[in-house]
Order: C-alpha cells, then sequence, then structure tokens
C-alpha cells in the first residue's frame, strides 16, 4: 500500500528522475531538430506558470467578490466574465464557473477521471489534487479526506462535490473570515489560500494573518 | 479506453491525501518542459485536448499507476507523436532526428504565446434545442464503450436532477477519436449520495459531473 501510493504521486526519486531527465531531454531535441517547438517558447510557458500565472490570481477575484456584492453576483452569474472585467488578473479563458461556500453548504472540487484543474486562476494543479487518494475519495468519503486537510464541518452541512468531467472549470469562493470588516482588497486576498478556493480549506481567519 | 484505471471515483485502497507544504510548481525541470512540449505540440491542431486524455488512458493500468502525472504526459505525448506520424518510433530510440520533419498548420511562437495559455473555447453553436431544462430528472445511461467517455463508471445507470444548462460544447466521445466535434448540449447533474453510493452514504452529500446530453435519458 505505501508503495502504491508513494508512486502515485510526482515525487520522483532514483531511476526515474535520471531515466525521465534523459527521455525528456531526447523528445526535446527531436521536437526543435525538426522545427516542431521553439525552445524559447518552452521556456516561456513554464516561466508563465512559474510566476504569473497562480493562486494569487484566483485569491484577487475572491477578495473583490468579498468586498463587492455587485462583482460577486457577476462572478456567480458569469465567472469568465466577471474575472476578465478586473483587468488586473491574467487572462481567463471559457467555462469559468464560480461557487460559494455559505454556513450550509461547502463546495469541494476534484476531477476523477484526470485532472482538470482552473489553471488560469490557481496554477497547475498540487500534487495531492492530481493523486489516486483524491480522486478515488472526493466523491465518496469527501469528509475524511477533509479531516486530512485538518477541516471538520458539522455533521448538517452538506457538502456538494463538483467532478470537473468536461471543460467547465470551478473556482470556489470560500466564506468571508470574521473579524475582517473595513479590510481593503489586498489585505484580504492575503487570507485567501489556493486550498480553500478548491474547497480543501477554509480562509485564513484575521488571527492567523495577524500570527504570521 | 472507458473503464480503465484513470476513472477512479470511488475506489477504496489509495490511502490518505497528503498535502504537501509548500509544494513547487515543478518538482523536477523535466515536468516543466514536458508541460512546455504538450501545450506546443497542441497548438497545430492536430488533436484534441480529449485526444490527449485518451492517450494516456490508453496507457496499461500498471503503468498509470506507477507513473507521476507528468510521466504520464510525457508517455502520452510520445504515443501520440508516433501515432500521428510526426516523430518515429526509430527516432525515440535513438534520441535525436533522423529525417526532416513535417509541415505542422502553425507552430507556436513566443509571438503567440497568450494563445497558448489561456484556454480555448468549446461551446459551439447549435439549431438544437437542449432536451433538458433546469429542475429534470434524469437518468444517466449505462455505457461501456471501448474508446474515449467523460461519463465516470459510478455515475451510470444513476437518477439526478439537472441544476444547469451550460451551453452546447464539444463532445468529447467523438473528437477524442477523430470522429470530430459532434457538438451536444451539457448540463450540471446532481446526485444524491445514497443514489451514488447506497444507503449508508452521508445523507449531507451530494455529488454533481458535467454531463452531456448523449450520456442522458429522462427519468
Amino acid at each position: 500500500m505505501a508503495d502504491d501510493h508513494s508512486q502515485s504521486h510526482s515525487h520522483d526519486h532514483g531511476s526515474e528522475l535520471s531515466e525521465m531527465d534523459a527521455r525528456v531531454k531526447a523528445l526535446e531535441t527531436i521536437l526543435t531538430e525538426k522545427g516542431y517547438v521553439d525552445p524559447a517558447a518552452l521556456d516561456q510557458i513554464v516561466e508563465a506558470f512559474e510566476t504569473r500565472i497562480g493562486p494569487k490570481n484566483g485569491a484577487r477575484i475572491v477578495a473583490r467578490a468579498w468586498v463587492d456584492l455587485e462583482f460577486k453576483r457577476r462572478l456567480l452569474a458569469d465567472a469568465t466574465a466577471a474575472a476578465n472585467s478586473l483587468g488586473y488578473v491574467s487572462p481567463v479563458g471559457s467555462h469559468l464557473i464560480a461557487v460559494e461556500n455559505t454556513p450550509t453548504v461547502h463546495n469541494l472540487v476534484v476531477c476523477t477521471l484526470c485532472s482538470c484543474y482552473p489553471w488560469e486562476v490557481l496554477g497547475l494543479p498540487p500534487v495531492w489534487y492530481k493523486s489516486a487518494p483524491y480522486r478515488s475519495r472526493a466523491v465518496i468519503e469527501p469528509r475524511r479526506v477533509l479531516a486530512e486537510f485538518g477541516m471538520t464541518l458539522p455533521s448538517e452541512t452538506e457538502i456538494r462535490i463538483w467532478d470537473s468531467t468536461a471543460e467547465t472549470r470551478f473556482l470556489v469562493i470560500p466564506m468571508r473570515p470574521r473579524d475582517t470588516e473595513g479590510w481593503s482588497e489586498e489585505r484580504l486576498a492575503e487570507l485567501v489560500t489556493r486550498d480553500s478556493m478548491i474547497g480543501a480549506g477554509l480562509a485564513r481567519s484575521a488571527h492567523q494573518a495577524a500570527a504570521k | 479506453m472507458t473503464n480503465s484505471i484513470h476513472d477512479m471515483g470511488g475506489m477504496h485502497g489509495f490511502g490518505p491525501v497528503e498535502p504537501e507544504p509548500n509544494e513547487p510548481v515543478f518538482h523536477e525541470r523535466w515536468e516543466g518542459r514536458v508541460f512546455a512540449m504538450r501545450r506546443a505540440m497542441g497548438f497545430p491542431g492536430l488533436w484534441t485536448i480529449d485526444g490527449g486524455r485518451a492517450s494516456i488512458e490508453a496507457l496499461p493500468p500498471v503503468e498509470y499507476l506507477r507513473s507521476s502525472y507528468y510521466r504520464r504526459w510525457f508517455l502520452g505525448l510520445e504515443r501520440q507523436l508516433v501515432e500521428h506520424g510526426l516523430v518515429g518510433a526509430d527516432e525515440i530510440a535513438a534520441g535525436r532526428s533522423l529525417r526532416q520533419g513535417a509541415a505542422l498548420a502553425r507552430k507556436l511562437t513566443t509571438a503567440e504565446l497568450d494563445k497558448a495559455l489561456t484556454r480555448g473555447e468549446f461551446a459551439r453553436p447549435t439549431n438544437q434545442a437542449p432536451r433538458f431544462k433546469v429542475g429534470d430528472r434524469v437518468r444517466t445511461k449505462n455505457i461501456n464503450p471501448a474508446t474515449h467517455t467523460r461519463l465516470p463508471r459510478y455515475a451510470r445507470a444513476k437518477t439526478g436532477i439537472i441544476e444547469a444548462v451550460r451551453g452546447c460544447h464539444v463532445f468529447p466521445d467523438t473528437a477524442a477519436i477523430g470522429k470530430g466535434e459532434s457538438p451536444q448540449w451539457l448540463y450540471t447533474v446532481v446526485f444524491t449520495g445514497r443514489e451514488l453510493w447506497g444507503d449508508d452514504a452521508d445523507p449531507q452529500l451530494k455529488v454533481s459531473i458535467e454531463a452531456f446530453e448523449p450520456y442522458l435519458d429522462p427519468a
């Protein structure tokens, strides 16, 4: 079991690392020599996802929704259009759908069939999101999965799982933490974690932010 | 491939979920190169996003499970490049190009990078009215095609409610196998935990899938 589990992760050790290093380099050489890819374009794709395209985008969208109810209404109606209207997050493509956590409903996003994820607002998915344990269990025993993230919800809270089986993508709007009245959007965005926008966590509390 | 190991919803035995603190975007340099090569080689339009998924689902189950996410991407990319005649198996074995490349319809350059960083549009115009509306009860079909589908096993032959109509979208089941986009209406269908998992399921659990119209019958 332990072996099966570690193999589902992308922590590649030993032979796979050296094997993959060599094989990937060879394939890039072939594609470059044949004129199919431009290595400079590959560099820039990697750089974009290591720097610009990440959960900060989603956090800014959520923070705006917390302070601007009209924006939240538009976000829930058409998240792609609402996100692009901000002008200060990198462009968001089609079919982004925002779902809102409330005191009675907690949303959690998964892709049981592969690892579909809203890259443009959250960046590339973490290993756990792509792992067999998460993909298999989120739809059948989500409370146990959430407990592994340190989250316990009241038993009467509805848990709503969104299985991303098409080209629609889901962004969870976590609940705004207490005692944050009057905070600026920038300060609020610092509370919005990646996991909270998947539903695998809550936004950080004002207390946690102060302790930082 | 449809009833293969990638369709994991509801399986037991994979162990706990283990979040990694301060996880990097890529754990190894080669992961980023694989990611970028797949984006770049998707750009000429020789295959669809569904064809890409199908190439990974076609991996033998043992290979799928023992491979990391980006290793699967790499193996699927190699398979697609060979299947589409862009790279020879002999070239992959040799680790270098042995002959001139094929002409591509377009090549990703740094000038067009933004197009590769933003999601494409999968909605398509249609003259057909949607068969279902919000609130309708539907039953998913019991289908087991040997080719690609996006109806997970756990949600087949189950009764749910149409919660949203998402537009008319490229149909993965045909697009993946070169049979065209065949656009179909797409719905969010929500099921109770008990409908999916039986009487012992969490009474407060609801699970939705994004279901294409051909997957659904009126209930």
